[in-house]
């Protein structure tokens, strides 16, 4: 049997402790970001297919959450920056080949587009809210406005499709471009993040919508999206379990390690199975209370971002 | 101009000159390095082996940290040597993650550092400082572009490994075996 034992190693007091520099701000901004290209993703499609009307919480009332959940994340990505002075360098280039780079710029398009579209419906979806703030009265060049961008929603529509993706995709696709964290390592971790995103912005539509027809038909992206998701978990244990040493490593902190609970308890059993069949029942018939399997789906999806960001950094080459 | 490091695992006594002489050199801030001494025991008793090596960044030709940055702050220079300019590095993290080797660290003033091989005396035609000091003279530094040049020949004529090669990096420290 060949074991390397590290008798000494690596004893450098402020180094070795903190490798994780990956912290909270960043599992909470990899979900919100999902969640708000999930939404956009939505609403820009439902909008161009012509079914606004239909569909109002989709198109018009949860567009009130991507800019605030787009808002927050990037004040977390920020804040988890040891250099953030320096932030606008992100600007003055871009990488392709770095997927940091690619949402950077992705975020710099989305989020204004997330802040013009949530404005063109705020009118019409907050009313209450509007008659006490009485914006439009106070700034009459907003009226002016509102009809500029309401002419110019469909070219919205149109660029939030394929941007929406590319943001929901990159949250994954940041992390399995370090080859040095064998567990975010693969390639299906940007559908399976995409996916997720998809999935908790269907749910928070569910959530937010208030017609029958409406809900059942989230209901139903929603349940397709976590039958995806399911597939694309198994494909992502089997790519470990097939992989190299340090892959196998890795698995073995989701299958049979200090994150087994968290992951199959409350990701794939509570936030997939236990909303999948709660669907499933109510598109059969029964009544269930919608905002049990949505909740679920949203919670499931932030522990996920969780312990991949905790999990991921705890795996790495050995040598 | 292909700069590389050569170390002998054999002479190699873990003495950590070259740690001191580094902190010392680049001024590196108190309880942080830039190389470091790794001591693998392998094999199970009675038949134990004791692998002393003096570990840094490795200049990888195909460096992750380098295909992560979103600013470009780390970049590679001529000779291959990776870099990082401080103030287009925005502390994000993105190359520590993407490093098998660990060989980064964030700064206290808030942007990522790492072993330069001592650039700047590379360009007084001096060596790396950890080289200079080394007492047993186990660690070899110079181009590996030129066949007759230190490091090729050691190379050619001894048994040699890299570390991690199965990350796919190319790295540049070699450890003579």
């Amino acid at each position: 049997m060949q074991e390397e034992l590290f008798t000494s190693g690596r004893h450098i007091p402020n180094i070795d402790p903190s490798l994780q520099i990956w912290h909270w701000p960043i599992a909470l901004y990899l979900f919100l970001g999902g969640l708000a290209a999930g939404i956009l993703f939505f609403a820009a499609l439902f909008y161009v297919l012509g079914k606004g009307k239909e569909y109002p919480a989709a198109v018009k009332i949860a567009s009130i959450v991507p800019p605030i959940s787009l808002s927050v994340g990037l004040l977390a990505l920020v804040y988890d920056l040891t250099h953030p002075l320096y932030t606008w360098q992100l600007y003055t280039t871009f990488r392709i080949e770095s997927p940091m780079s690619w949402g950077a710029w992705v975020l710099m398009i989305v989020t204004p587009l997330s802040f013009l579209w949530a404005f063109s419906y705020y009118r019409e979806s907050y009313a209450k809210i509007e008659s006490k703030l009485n914006l439009f009265g106070r700034l009459k060049f907003l009226n002016k406005f509102e009809k500029f961008i309401q002419a110019n929603r469909i070219y919205i529509a149109y660029a939030l499709i394929p941007l929406s993706v590319i943001l929901g995709v990159y949250t994954g696709i940041l992390l399995s471009a370090f080859n040095a964290r064998p567990l975010w390592n693969n390639a299906i971790l940007g559908p399976l993040f995409l996916t997720s995103g998809l999935s908790t912005g269907a749910a928070a539509i569910i959530l937010l919508s208030k017609s029958v027809k409406e809900r059942h038909t989230f209901g139903k992206i929603d349940l397709g999206l976590i039958i995806i998701e399911l597939a694309l978990i198994i494909h992502m244990i089997m790519g470990y379990y097939a992989g190299s040493q340090v892959q196998l490593e890795a698995m073995e902190l989701l299958v049979g390690g200090e994150f087994t609970l968290m992951f199959f308890g409350f990701v794939v059993l509570l936030g997939l199975l236990v909303p999948a069949v709660l669907e499933l029942i109510e598109l059969i018939g029964y009544k269930v209370p919608v905002i049990v399997p949505a909740l679920l789906v949203i919670i499931g999806g932030l522990i996920f971002r969780f312990i991949m960001i905790e999990a991921g950094q705890l795996t790495r080459y050995l040598y | 101009m292909r700069y590389a490091m050569v170390i002998d695992t054999l002479k190699c006594v873990g003495c950590s000159d070259c740690v001191v002489a580094c902190q010392t050199e680049n001024n590196v801030p108190h309880g942080y390095c830039r190389d470091w001494i790794t001591e693998a025991v392998s094999g199970s008793y009675p038949n134990v082996e004791l692998e002393l090596r003096s570990e840094r960044c490795n200049h990888c030709d195909n460096a992750p940290c380098v295909r992560c940055c979103p600013t470009g702050a780390s970049h590679i220079v001529e000779g291959g040597i990776v870099l990082v300019t401080a103030n287009e590095c925005i502390g994000c993290g993105a190359c520590i993650e993407s490093c098998p080797y660990d060989a980064r660290y964030q700064h206290p003033d808030g942007y990522v550092d790492k072993c330069t091989f001592c650039h700047h005396r590379l360009e007084k035609g001096q060596l790396p400082a950890c080289v200079s000091v080394c007492p047993t003279k186990c660690m070899y530094f110079g181009d590996l572009d030129n066949p007759n040049s230190e490091v090729s020949q050691l190379l050619k004529n001894r048994n040699y490994k890299t570390l991690a090669p199965e990350a796919g990096t190319n790295p540049h420290v070699f450890y003579l075996i």
